[in-house]
C-alpha cells in the first residue's frame, strides 16, 4: 500500500489564492463569448461596406449569424445544471445597500476603494450581465422574426430589422467597454482562465466576498 | 395621507434585505420590455431617425453617420463569393429568347445609343432610402424594340455575370419608360460596386429588382421569380405596395 501524497496535504486550497468560478461557470463564458464574437463578425461582414465587399457570400454569412444566434442562450441554459453556477446567477441578480454606494461612485468617477464597495461581483457587472442577458434575447426575438416572416405579420419585419440593427449598434459598443475593461485587469482575466484569483485581489477589487 | 409601511411591520424584509434586493431581474425584464416596446413603435422611431439622419448624413464630412443603421448612403450587398470585373472591352450584353433579332451589345455600343436620365429616391426593401439618385442609360423598352420580341411572350427574364443574381419582370412592366439599363449613375460611370460597368434600375420598385452587373435579358413567356424572390421577396416590388412596408412611390 502506497499513501498518496494528497493524504497530508491539508484540505484548503493554498491560501495565497481563492477559487472564483467554478468548470461550469468558465466553459458558459467560454463558449457564450465564442458564439458572441460569431455573431458580431457575421454581423460586421453583413453591415459594414468595407467588410461586406470583402467577404460577399450574403447568404452563407447570413446563415452563419443565424445559427450563432440561436445557439447563443444555449451554454447558459447548459450551465443551470450546475450548482455554483446557479449561485452565481443569485449573486448576480440581489443587489444590496453596498452596490448604491459602487454606483455612486462609478457615477462620480470616485476611484477611492471605500467608494467601490462589492461583494463578488460589483453593481456594474450585475448591470452588465443582466442587461446583456435581455439584450441578447431581444437579438434573438427580433432576428427570429426576421428569419421566420411567415411567424408574424410581415410588417413585423421592419420594425424588428429596426430594433435589431440598433440594438446591434449598442450592444457592439458595450460589450467593447466589457472586453476593453477585462484587458485592463489580467487577474480577472486569470479568474475567468484558471478560476482561481490571489487573495489580495479579491480583497482590493471584492472587499464584501467572503470566498 | 397614506403612512409609510414601516419595516417593522414586514418581518421578512430583513432577511430580504440580508441577500439584497432581486434588481438584476428587473434589469433583465427592463430590457426585454423596452425591446417589445421598440418593436411595437418602431415605424414612428424609424420614419423619425430617417429623417434625421437623412438630414445630419448629407453635412457629414467624416461619413461616420454612413456607418449607423439606414444612416443614408448605399450599402453593398452581393449574394456571391467575388464578382468578376468587367470594362469596356470585355463587356457584352445579350438580348434573346423569344424574339426576332437576338444582339449583343458592347458597351460602346450601348452609349452610342441615345440616354435616358432620372432622378429619382432609391428604396431598400430592407429600409434604406437614398434621395434623389440619377441614373442614366438606355431604356430598355428601346432594346426590346430593337430585338422584335414575339406575340407570344410575356415577361422578360435577367442573368447577371456575377453568375447567381437573376431577376426577371412582366413584358408591360419592363416597357415602363423609366425602367433603364443604367450604364452612369450620380453623374458618374457606373462603379463596379454598384453594379457597373452595366446596370438594371427598375425606378418603381424595390432596388432588389434593379440587378446589379446585368448581362442577359431573355424574352419568355412567364415570369419566373429571381434570386431573392426565391427567398421570400415579392415579384411586383413596387415601392410601398408590395413586401408589406408602406413606404412612399419612388417613381
Amino acid at each position: 500500500m502506497t499513501l498518496r501524497a494528497e493524504a497530508h496535504a491539508p484540505a484548503t486550497e493554498p491560501s495565497s489564492h481563492v477559487r472564483r468560478f467554478g468548470r461550469a461557470d468558465r466553459w458558459v463564458h467560454r463558449t457564450t463569448a465564442a458564439l458572441m464574437g460569431i455573431c458580431v463578425a457575421t454581423a460586421a461582414c453583413l453591415y459594414i461596406p468595407e467588410f461586406a465587399e470583402l467577404v460577399g457570400r450574403r447568404q452563407l454569412v447570413v446563415r452563419i449569424h443565424e445559427l450563432a444566434g440561436v445557439a447563443l442562450p444555449v451554454p447558459v441554459l447548459f450551465g443551470l445544471f450546475s450548482r455554483g453556477f446557479r449561485v452565481n446567477l443569485g449573486f448576480l441578480n440581489r443587489f444590496g445597500p453596498h452596490d448604491r454606494v459602487w454606483l455612486r461612485g462609478a457615477l462620480m468617477r470616485d476611484k477611492r476603494r471605500s467608494a467601490r464597495p462589492a461583494d463578488k461581483f460589483n453593481a456594474g457587472q450585475k448591470i452588465y450581465a443582466n442587461w446583456i442577458a435581455g439584450a441578447s434575447l431581444v437579438m434573438l426575438g427580433t432576428g427570429l422574426m426576421m428569419w421566420f416572416t411567415h411567424l408574424t405579420p410581415i410588417m413585423w419585419r421592419t420594425s424588428a430589422t429596426f430594433v435589431h440593427d440598433w440594438l446591434a449598434l449598442t450592444i457592439g459598443i458595450v460589450l467593447g467597454g466589457h472586453i476593453g475593461m477585462a484587458l485592463g485587469d489580467p487577474e480577472a482575466r486569470a479568474g475567468l482562465r484558471t478560476g482561481k484569483v490571489s487573495r489580495e485581489w479579491a480583497k482590493r477589487e471584492h472587499p464584501l466576498w467572503k470566498p | 395621507m397614506n403612512p409609510e409601511p414601516t419595516e417593522s411591520s414586514d418581518p421578512p424584509e430583513e432577511e430580504k434585505e440580508a441577500q439584497g434586493r432581486p434588481i438584476g431581474r428587473r434589469v433583465l425584464l427592463g430590457t426585454l420590455g423596452l425591446g417589445a416596446l421598440g418593436v411595437v413603435s418602431a415605424p414612428v422611431l424609424q420614419r423619425g431617425m430617417d429623417g434625421f439622419l437623412g438630414a445630419v448624413s448629407g453635412k457629414d464630412p467624416t461619413g461616420l453617420t454612413g456607418l449607423l443603421p439606414n444612416g443614408g448612403g448605399f450599402r453593398y450587398y452581393s449574394v456571391t463569393a467575388s464578382v468578376p470585373n468587367r470594362n469596356a472591352q470585355n463587356y457584352r450584353l445579350t438580348v434573346d429568347g423569344l424574339v426576332d433579332k437576338p444582339a449583343t451589345y458592347t458597351l460602346a455600343d450601348l452609349r452610342a445609343m441615345p440616354q435616358t436620365r432620372l432622378v429619382k429616391d432609391v428604396q431598400c426593401v430592407t429600409g434604406w432610402r437614398v434621395p434623389g439618385t440619377p441614373f442614366e442609360g438606355v431604356r430598355l423598352s428601346r432594346l426590346l424594340d430593337a430585338a422584335g420580341v414575339r406575340a407570344k411572350a410575356g415577361a422578360v427574364r435577367f442573368t447577371c455575370f456575377d453568375g447567381a443574381y437573376t431577376e426577371s419582370l412582366t413584358l408591360d412592366q419592363a416597357r415602363r419608360s423609366d425602367i433603364l439599363v443604367a450604364l452612369r449613375m450620380q453623374d458618374k460611370p457606373l462603379g463596379h460596386d454598384h453594379g457597373g460597368p452595366v446596370r438594371l434600375y427598375v425606378a418603381p420598385m424595390y432596388f432588389y429588382k434593379s440587378a446589379k452587373w446585368l448581362s442577359g435579358i431573355t424574352v419568355t413567356e412567364h415570369v419566373k421569380p429571381g434570386y431573392w424572390e426565391d427567398r421570400g421577396y415579392d415579384v411586383d416590388a413596387w415601392v410601398g405596395k408590395s413586401n408589406g412596408r408602406d413606404d412612399d412611390p419612388t417613381s
